[in-house]
């Protein structure tokens, strides 16, 4: 792994229209992914991290949805350029996406073998044969058994955690330089997620594949990714090394959805949830967005909206007041109101 | 696939034995001796006598019903009145001539109307979109007699394009083999009679399509706009799939069942339906049969071709039937 960045998203704002306004579902967030690694997205549903993932694919739904500003850039271009035919060429090539729903996102009346072989042969020179060589080749990467009876057949005959490796095999198929998963393991029971997880590390590693993780799940995150990205009501909180924000997560939002995870170790106690929910896109909220929802605001967070600050640790980066006030040797005289 | 085909034939059987009931009923609803309609009004009472009980019609009705039966069994459709003909051989070439019409105009209708409702789906909201869905309302609301005399007044008379009636040109008649005469002239190799039988066709199966045509773009519109909001339509998409394909692959099959239904029923509707049409056009299909046959009292035809034709529109049904299971896989498995 190196560190040259492959994906570089800039200041992107997207918004959706809803009757005759523009309301924003991303407020102009910065990440980058880099060689090789793989990259949690976090937050609660809401919070953009889909809509950010459809934007990278080309695939927004417009109308309604529409990106206002910022560059999307990918090995050296912007893709916000790119036009319709160029997308065909990065679609499922360059970029490969899998979905949250693995019971519906194969189409139900075409067999596994044709929806395989098509997602080879789009953009292959490949021949049937080749292509179907090149299939079972795929199913084996993924860990499924029977390869060959499994060509022939159709979804509904396949158990999720089956129809979701298919899935990671269609994305995998060309050898795509980024993987975009959203929410791969939601509709999983926990041992497949186990599974599915420990595939996806597997691929990054043999293939050397990217990975855009997206979930709402930090045991997910902590289990496979190297660094994340907090996202919240349209944008980054808080960004950084996964062993670092899990032990000394910097923003309340983080540390709040930590506490949310459960323990299996830990006493039986009332799980900790954070009140409250995400702002609707649209909800004009002066100053930091959290405010609201978070258990140490004081008057500041109120009236102006945090930058994201470095933190002392290379890359971490937090979008909070109280890590200002600390930096600037100021005694943090914020209470909880 | 063959246990489903075979189940449901026989499924069919209690359906087909429905029919000639109700058939068989109104019939002898009808009041009066089939064999005073026979003779006429100066017959004398030996001779109507003479005829009931050679009809069979002195027997219980049971046993009537059972002769029927055992006579559709053979093939045996009864006797015209009017002609004294065996019916099952004087009613082919009008049924012929009927599905001849019948399947170019829902030919007409598949193409134009599931292609203009995929378009007003795939680009919904668009100018094509309004226009062909205000055509398709103005397609379902059209009486097809007025649309019928309009076409023959603009195309035939005013323009001089097409002919009014008919099937053929009546000084060259073609020589009919499957009385499918689009088919019949080209095995001959008879292309100016072709061209002239095609001619005849346009008018009235245009006619006869624009229902048929509306109603399908409408329902295709519906379920493909439907299935494009789908995870797997997403899916395609991210694929890299060209938008042509993720429509008229994806989007399509998933979307055609229930415009399969409307065909079906469509199809049957035109069959029977046909009588309106045909009788502006001259066509002479089983329309112009049953209209004659009502004409002169002709019972047996009647009744054979109310027969025929529910007889084909059970028929439709159980293709449409096999087409589900050969689209959704899914299909079979549920029972």
């Amino acid at each position: 792994m190196n560190n040259e960045p492959i994906l570089q998203i800039k200041d992107l704002k997207i918004s959706f229209q809803s009757g005759k306004r523009f309301l924003p579902a991303v407020d102009g967030i910065s990440f980058e992914l880099r060689e090789g690694e793989i990259l949690g997205i976090v937050g609660e549903s809401g919070s953009g991290k889909s809509v950010t993932s459809l934007a990278a694919m080309g695939l927004i739904p417009s109308p309604p949805g529409k990106i206002e500003t910022g560059e999307i850039i990918f090995d050296g271009r912007d893709l916000r350029n790119a036009s319709e035919k160029d997308w065909l060429t990065i679609r499922g090539n360059q970029i490969s996406m899998i979905f949250q729903e693995p019971m519906t996102s194969l189409n139900p009346l075409f067999t596994i073998g044709n929806q395989l072989i098509e997602a080879i042969r789009i953009h292959t020179h490949f021949s049937k044969t080749e292509a179907k060589a090149r299939s079972i080749e795929l199913l084996k990467l993924v860990g499924i058994p029977r390869v060959e009876g499994i060509l022939k057949e159709y979804p509904h005959q396949l158990s999720g955690g089956m129809r979701q490796r298919v899935m990671i095999a269609m994305a995998m198929a060309c050898n795509p330089r980024v993987l975009i998963a959203d929410e791969p393991t939601t509709a999983l029971d926990v041992t497949i997620q186990a599974q599915i997880l420990a595939l996806m590390k597997n691929l990054n590693q043999k293939t050397n594949t990217s990975i855009i993780l997206i979930t709402h799940d930090l045991g997910v995150v902590a289990e496979i990714c190297e660094r994340v990205i907090v996202m919240y009501a349209g944008l980054v909180v808080e960004q950084g090394d996964v062993r670092t924000i899990l032990k000394k997560p910097q923003h309340p939002y983080t540390k709040g959805l930590l506490k949310a995870v459960p323990d299996l170790k830990g006493k039986k106690e009332r799980l900790l949830s954070i009140p409250g929910t995400v702002p609707t896109p649209g909800t004009v909220v002066q100053g930091c967005r959290f405010a609201a929802r978070c258990a140490e605001v004081f008057e500041k967070c109120k009236s102006e909206i945090p930058d994201l600050y470095q933190s002392e640790k290379d890359g971490h980066e937090v979008r909070c007041f109280l890590h200002t006030l600390k930096e600037e040797g100021d005694e943090h005289v914020g209470v909880p109101s | 696939m063959l246990t489903y085909t075979v189940r449901r034939i026989f499924s069919l059987i209690p359906v087909l034995i429905g029919m000639t009931l109700i058939v068989f009923a109104i019939i002898h609803a009808i009041p009066g001796n089939p064999a005073q309609v026979i003779l006429g009004q100066r017959a004398t009472k030996e001779s109507i006598a003479e005829l009931t009980r050679q009809l069979g019609l002195d027997q219980p009705w049971y046993i009537q019903y059972f002769d029927y039966i055992k006579a559709l069994l053979h093939g045996d459709l009864g006797v015209s009145l009017r002609t004294r003909g065996p019916i099952n051989e004087e009613i082919w070439p009008y049924l012929i001539a009927t599905i001849e019409l019948t399947l170019v105009a829902i030919v007409i209708a598949i193409i134009i109307g599931v292609n203009a409702g995929i378009i007003s789906a795939w680009f919904s909201k668009s100018w094509f979109d309004y226009a062909a869905m205000v055509f398709a309302l103005i397609g379902v609301s059209m009486p097809i007699f007025w649309l019928g005399l309009m076409g023959q007044w603009l195309f035939s008379i005013e323009l001089g394009w097409l002919p009014t009636t008919g099937r053929e040109n009546v000084r060259d008649p073609v020589a009919s083999i499957t009385n499918i005469y689009l088919f019949d002239t080209l095995i001959q190799g008879r292309f100016d009679q072709f061209k002239v039988v095609l001619q005849h066709l346009i008018l009235p199966s245009a006619a006869l399509a624009t229902i048929p045509m509306a109603i399908i773009a409408r329902m295709t519109r519906a379920t493909m706009l439907e299935v494009m909001k789908s995870d797997y339509i997403r899916t395609a998409r991210a694929k890299g799939l060209r938008m042509f394909w993720v429509v008229y692959k994806h989007s399509l099959k998933n979307a055609i069942i229930p415009v399969l239904t409307v065909i079906g029923l469509q199809t049957g509707l035109l069959l029977g339906g046909a009588i309106l049409t045909e009788t502006i056009f001259g066509w002479p299909g089983i329309g112009i049969y049953l209209y004659d046959a009502i004409g002169y009292r002709d019972y047996p035809v009647i009744q054979s071709g109310i027969l025929v034709i529910a007889a084909i529109f059970v028929l439709i049904n159980l293709v449409v039937d096999l087409l589900y299971v050969l689209i959704d896989p899914r299909i079979k498995y549920s029972k």
